[in-house]
């Protein structure tokens, strides 16, 4: 079996001072390169928060997380920005692209951030993933000149642009009509396959979730079943 | 293009009404910092000018006589000298030669001119004027007042028996070009001058009373054979005159006077006009700096989602501040190029509002190089230190808060 690409342990998160919400009991969980997990449970149940752990967006009041083999409890806020855009690609609900900035522009960001300053073949690389999610002919539109799956596609292809092993994405299909989201998730498990990079999508919609690798549920702040979806 | 420069500008260019709203109240200011300036400038420049115009930086004479009791202390009597001051007689600098070679070699004075002054009279019938009798060597006394361009009537020549006066003592006195005038002093000796030229240097008082002869001719009337009464200096900065004065007396034991001692008035109101000028620009560069500030605080709040976003995709809190310094920069160096394009034409337009008969501006503006990068320094930097407190506002936001309520 191979190495672990994320390993929680004993993960517990509480929200107040005054007033303490814990919204996770002891998280233990393993998670594969290239596996594709879903991440399913009601609302309130804890999801958001343990991607946001998962992502560095927030911190976990105790436990550990380990990332690509490296311990992130000591880390500063800017290594965790560092790391967490070589080692993290994220793909929101919203499909959160900044609209000041083309499609291509969008997709290059996050190799503009960790350069500081655009590079030899990067807009080449930006230019090919558009082409692998079928956008390359909108490379120059602005991102609020998109439809809203073609936003979500670029949002898929800026995730991958510096070939993360984990992409988390939050109901990465929640705002979709069907069929614009059953591309969306076509593609999502494509570019996994193909890039053989792990994905964690947060999703309600049971249709996607039985379409995954993995099904982890969670109930107030607990992984209550963890069950792997035969090979299809 | 970095990273940081790069999205500053992008944000700049889509929030384009704030953007042109401020930059327009940046350029306003820096409008305003300019014209006044300019305007202040130049009429402290022409005020100074017109004064030096006239006048030698540093005038350098004898030093006054002196007395000095001769009674002699002696034990058991008690003496009670009374000093009667003397009259000053006109004397001559002892040595003057030296002494100006002297002067000339001093590393801030540009010129100095031998000169011979005195009080006389100038008749001719009936019409009799005290005037100021000035000797000089035209060759050197140019390169202090040049009066050449003053004249009116005739050339400015003063030798042998050719003289310059000014237009009033001319038409006091009803000569005009070719006219002859005698001269008397105090000293009892009188000469016959020739009027060779006629100046105006726009001062009534000195168009009545300077009468330009030569240095041989005022020696000769002033009864100072061989001698001269004032060396006058020009130097190369204007306002070191009262040190360079000072210099000159501590190192040759005579009385120097600056410019600026003989026009102290002058000077107070010109540091007054100054001060109220800084006074007003330090004020406006606070607004502006307000008006940068405000604006970039509603852009990161407007701009929250897309900072957490860039956050999330592994943008450190320092290109995030540096992303929002950038602005405040590039607003400010924008806005002082409107500001610079908004002041020149403000001061040339009221420039040429009103002008003098001989065509020069009643107000002359000094619009220079210096005064623009000046302008353009200050708005920069103050777009830059306006940038701060949202820039790190930018910084302490939470990307996960963020993407969780987008």
């Amino acid at each position: 079996m191979a190495e672990p690409l994320v390993v929680l342990e004993g993960v517990t998160k509480s929200f107040g001072t005054e007033v303490v919400t814990q919204v996770l009991h002891g998280i233990d969980l393993e998670i594969l390169p290239a596996e594709f997990t879903a991440l399913v449970g009601p609302s309130g149940s804890g999801k958001s928060t343990l991607l946001n752990l998962l992502g560095l967006l927030d911190r976990p009041t105790t436990g550990r997380i380990l990332l690509a083999g490296r311990d992130t409890t000591g880390l500063t806020d800017d290594e965790r920005s560092a790391f967490r855009g070589k080692t993290l690609g994220f793909v929101f609900q919203f499909h959160h692209l900044l609209p000041e900035f083309t499609a291509l522009e969008n997709v290059m960001m996050p190799m503009l951030a960790a350069k500081g300053r655009e590079g030899k073949g990067m807009r080449e690389r930006a230019l090919s993933l558009l082409e692998e999610i079928g956008l390359a002919d909108r490379a120059d539109y602005r991102a609020t000149k998109l439809s809203g799956g073609q936003q979500q596609r670029v949002a898929i292809a800026r995730a991958l642009v510096l070939e993360p092993p984990l992409v988390l994405a939050d109901e990465p299909t929640g705002n979709l009509d069907t069929e614009s989201g059953d591309q969306v998730f076509e593609l999502l498990h494509r570019v996994s396959a193909e890039h053989r990079t792990a994905f964690l999508v947060v999703t309600h919609d049971e249709r996607i979730a039985a379409r995954c690798d993995r099904v982890l549920t969670m109930v107030d702040g607990r992984i209550r079943s963890d069950e792997r979806n035969a090979k299809t | 293009m970095p990273f940081e420069v790069f999205v500053a500008l992008r944000f700049l260019k889509e929030g384009r009404t704030q953007t042109y709203l401020i930059l327009s109240g940046i350029g306003v200011g820096v409008g305003v910092i300019v014209f006044l300036s300019a305007l202040i400038g130049g009429l402290q420049k022409s005020l100074i000018e017109r004064t030096l115009g006239t006048q030698a930086h540093v005038v350098v004479r004898a030093p006054e006589d002196v007395v000095r009791s001769v009674a002699e202390p002696q034990a058991g009597l008690a003496v009670a000298p009374r000093l009667e001051k003397p009259a000053q007689r006109l004397r001559s600098i002892v040595g003057w030669p030296q002494t100006l070679d002297l002067l000339r070699a001093l590393p801030d004075v540009r010129a100095a001119a031998p000169t011979v002054s005195g009080a006389a009279f100038a008749l001719r019938g009936l019409a009799n004027r005290s005037v100021a009798l000035r000797g000089v060597e035209p060759s050197s006394y140019r390169q202090i007042i040049d009066m050449a361009p003053r004249v009116i009537a005739g050339e400015f020549r003063v030798d042998g028996t050719n003289a310059v006066l000014g237009h009033e003592l001319a038409s006091d006195l009803g000569v005009s070009v070719g006219d002859k005038v005698r001269i008397e002093t105090p000293a009892g000796r009188s000469e016959v001058i020739l009027v060779a030229g006629i100046f105006d240097v726009g001062i009534k008082d000195l168009n009545e009373r300077w009468v330009f002869v030569s240095l041989r001719a005022a020696q000769t009337l002033l009864d100072l054979a061989g001698g001269i009464s004032t060396i006058e200096l020009k130097v190369d900065e204007i306002f070191a005159a009262e040190r360079v004065a000072g210099e000159i007396t501590a190192r040759t034991g005579l009385q120097a006077d600056s410019w600026m001692k003989l026009n102290q008035q002058l000077l107070v109101g010109l540091r007054s006009q100054s001060a109220s000028s800084w006074m007003i620009q330090f004020f406006v560069v606070v607004a502006v700096a307000l008006g940068i500030a405000s604006v970039l605080v509603v852009s990161v709040v407007q701009k929250s989602r897309e900072i957490g976003i860039l956050k999330a995709m592994g943008t450190r809190t320092g290109q995030i501040v540096r992303i929002f310094l950038v602005q405040g920069a590039v607003l400010g160096l924008a806005g002082s190029l409107v500001g610079i394009a908004i002041g020149t034409g403000l001061s040339y337009f009221f420039a040429s509002l009103a002008t003098n008969p001989d065509g020069t501006a009643t107000f002359p503006v000094n619009v220079s190089a210096g005064l623009f990068l000046g302008a353009t320094a200050v708005a920069t930097i103050t777009g830059l230190v306006a940038a701060v407190a949202p820039a790190r506002r930018a910084a302490s936001l939470d990307p996960a808060d963020v993407i969780r309520y987008g």
